[in-house]
């Protein structure tokens, strides 16, 4: 996967609480075996009609969040399906960056193998930030390695992240080709283990 | 100190632990299925990689596979994706359950009824209700398509300890309230995010009275609560459920396969993290009126108004799901009307699922204005329901009557609501467009979809069955 640290850009606010990976790739789109190809299906049906039109007042269709690499949202982004398919779509379709208040586990496991930073910040950083995103375009660039997020007025947001994700993120590591050094590790652990 | 089933089943697994570094965790079972493994295999060919245990992996087809007029998928990418897993399976050397195989099934019905799910183990699968293994006393979580990958190639997942929560579901269940109310009540009094970051233990009287497939129905839905997994520590209902199955441990084995099972139990003066109570008098029968699985209210109920919530972002999310589902504030539940109803999908597809519908259907004939289906969570479940003679109770009654799998709970195959109408739906996901675009998804118990079907409305399955006898 491609490595992560420096990310500027408009922010896209997306003003929802409880996003499932059902509004982010719908099933109908997850007959693919590929990985690629995914972001032209990112929230289909919030983005177009029935006919296949776009809806004008859905926020991922407003001119000036087309070139967004940081979506914004509300608590528990990511809930539901454990499909992978909706990290996909978010990478394929441009975001690097996800923050929110919080994040369900398996969305959470699933952005940092596919180059994806999820962002934790308060639910009141949260709310400010969405606030002036859709008051008006909002820019923020994201640190990585410094653990911060600046608004284009100066403020900044220090988040937390596992140092271990970090590292993985940071290099773009291949996490099975890391683990393939605990082969030891693995075999002994096999060679004792009681399986009934 | 006492240790709780959770800490001691996550303590056996850890290959490798450093400071700074999630643990290496052990897995036991690999489930595999169609949808999301594609993306796993082809990541093996390309790095060239093997499986490391095809022997601690199995798989089966369910998400696509179509419920009448088999063999035929007429849609090209998702035989693609069956065909896909066949030549992988094949190629790795891992067995398989595919379509017409006796034991094919929705992967988390065929697990324990194989004997393949046991306490103890830990058992992950691309798929987020992989907590229903969790039933058994076993940590099972879903994984996405990446740790597929990394379990087919190691065997083993780097996991942070998830925190332990204990949900105590005290006194006695009145009767008439089924297993799916219970986690319906529980998801709608904490929320669909009580148990992000944590591993739920349930516990308390009313959930050791019921029987292995009820804790399936309740560990099942463990995710919609937000939890990484929901367990129940073993006993001797779960000890004399896999006894005798077929990859069941058999003989002397056995027994001391059962002394280890047992010892897992969570110890009397185990500690959690955080501890939950909800007592079990109160649950009554539950429907959802929203679109995801909090949004639910006991039968007797009406439908929330913005009065009933204080956060602004809740009053906007009442909004909104409301506008989707096509409901008013303050309706009550039982005037809602129906035009589908889908027994099946891997919360409530198993044979005593059949059992509490077919009762309440038996003799009466379904409304003119539903179309209502049973979908038989594996092959085997539907044989025995057809020993039975279930199958002839609801095809006289006017449900049609499927092959196994997946189904209308997505509706990745055919079998899909049309949008704009509403089904009382067995399933575990009410998201917008779950089961069709545009579709209105109400999640019920077995027998409330059942006494539905009947009425062409939601009614109170107590009442309804003793007035219309």
């Amino acid at each position: 996967m491609e490595p992560i640290n420096i990310v500027n850009s408009v922010i896209t606010p997306l003003n929802r609480k409880n996003v499932d990976t059902d509004q982010i790739i719908s099933k109908e789109f997850l007959k693919r075996i590929e990985r690629t190809g995914f972001g032209q299906f990112l929230f289909y049906h919030w983005r177009f009609d029935a006919q296949g039109n776009e809806i004008k007042d859905f926020v991922l269709n407003k001119p000036e969040f087309k070139k967004s690499k940081i979506l914004v949202a509300q608590d528990n982004f990511g809930c539901g399906s454990s499909r992978e398919h909706a990290p996909w779509a978010i990478l394929d379709y441009g975001f690097n960056v996800v923050i929110a208040p919080s994040f369900a586990d398996i969305f959470h496991n699933n952005c940092f193998k596919n180059g994806i930073l999820p962002i934790k910040l308060t639910e009141a950083e949260c709310d400010d930030i969405l606030a002036k995103g859709l008051a008006k375009p909002y820019k923020m660039a994201v640190n990585l390695a410094e653990q911060t997020v600046t608004g284009e007025d100066g403020i900044v947001y220090q988040f937390t992240i596992d140092p271990y994700y970090k590292e993985t993120l940071l290099n773009g590591w291949d996490e099975i080709a890391l683990t393939f050094k605990y082969e030891d590790h693995i075999a002994a652990y096999e060679a004792k283990r009681v399986a009934y | 100190m006492g240790k709780n089933i959770i800490e001691k089943i996550w303590d056996k697994h850890v290959v490798y632990q450093e400071e700074g570094k999630p643990d290496l965790l052990y897995i036991d079972l690999h489930l595999i299925h169609e949808v999301t493994s594609p993306q796993a295999f082809e990541g093996l060919r390309i790095n060239g990689r093997k499986v490391r245990r095809p022997d601690l992996s199995f798989a089966t087809m369910d998400h696509n596979v179509p419920t009448k007029n088999l063999p035929t998928i007429h849609d090209p990418i998702a035989r693609n994706q069956i065909e896909t897993l066949a030549k992988n399976a094949e190629e790795f050397g891992v067995e398989l359950a595919g379509m017409g195989h006796p034991d094919q099934g929705i992967v988390h019905v065929i697990g324990p009824e194989l004997g393949l799910t046991q306490p103890g183990k830990t058992i992950v699968c691309g798929d987020s209700h992989t907590s229903t293994h969790g039933a058994f006393g076993a940590i099972a979580f879903g994984i996405g398509t990446s740790e597929v990958e990394h379990v087919l190639s190691t065997q083993t997942l780097w996991q942070n300890k998830p925190r332990t929560m204990e949900i105590r579901v005290e006194g006695e269940l009145p009767v008439g309230v089924a297993a799916k109310d219970i986690i319906l009540a529980i998801i709608a009094k904490f929320g669909i995010g009580v148990g992000t970051g944590y591993i739920v233990e349930f516990t308390g009287e009313a959930i050791h009275k019921l029987s292995m497939e009820e804790r399936m129905t309740i560990c099942n839905m463990s995710i919609e609560a937000g939890a990484k997994a929901g367990l129940i520590s073993p006993d001797q209902t779960t000890v004399d459920y896999i006894r005798g199955r077929k990859y069941a441990p058999q003989g002397d084995q056995l027994e001391e396969a059962v002394a280890y099972w047992l010892s897992l139990a969570s110890d009397e003066d185990a500690t959690y993290d955080t501890v939950r109570i909800i007592k079990a008098e109160e649950i009554e029968p539950i429907i959802t009126w929203g679109t995801n699985p909090s949004m639910g209210t006991g039968v007797s109920g009406y439908v929330p108004t913005q009065a009933d919530y204080e956060d602004e972002s809740d009053k906007a999310a009442l909004q909104k799901a409301l506008s989707y589902m096509g409901l008013e504030e303050g309706q009550p539940l039982t005037s809602i009307d129906i035009q589908h109803v889908f027994i099946g999908s891997c919360t409530n597809s198993r044979i005593s699922d059949l059992r509490a519908a077919a009762s309440v259907i038996k003799g009466r004939k379904v409304n003119d204005n539903v179309t209502a289906i049973v979908v038989p969570g594996s092959h085997t479940t539907k044989k025995q329901a057809e020993a039975e003679g279930l199958d002839k109770i609801f095809i006289a009654a006017g449900f049609e009557w499927r092959e196994s799998g997946c189904s209308m709970c997505l509706a990745m195959n055919d079998d899909v609501v049309p949008a704009g109408e509403r089904c009382a739906s067995t399933s575990n996901r009410n998201f917008e467009g779950r089961q069709g675009a545009g579709s209105r998804t109400h999640l019920v118990s077995p027998p409330m979809a059942a006494a539905a079907a009947i009425a062409g409305h939601f009614v109170d399955v107590r009442e309804f069955v003793k007035e219309t006898v």
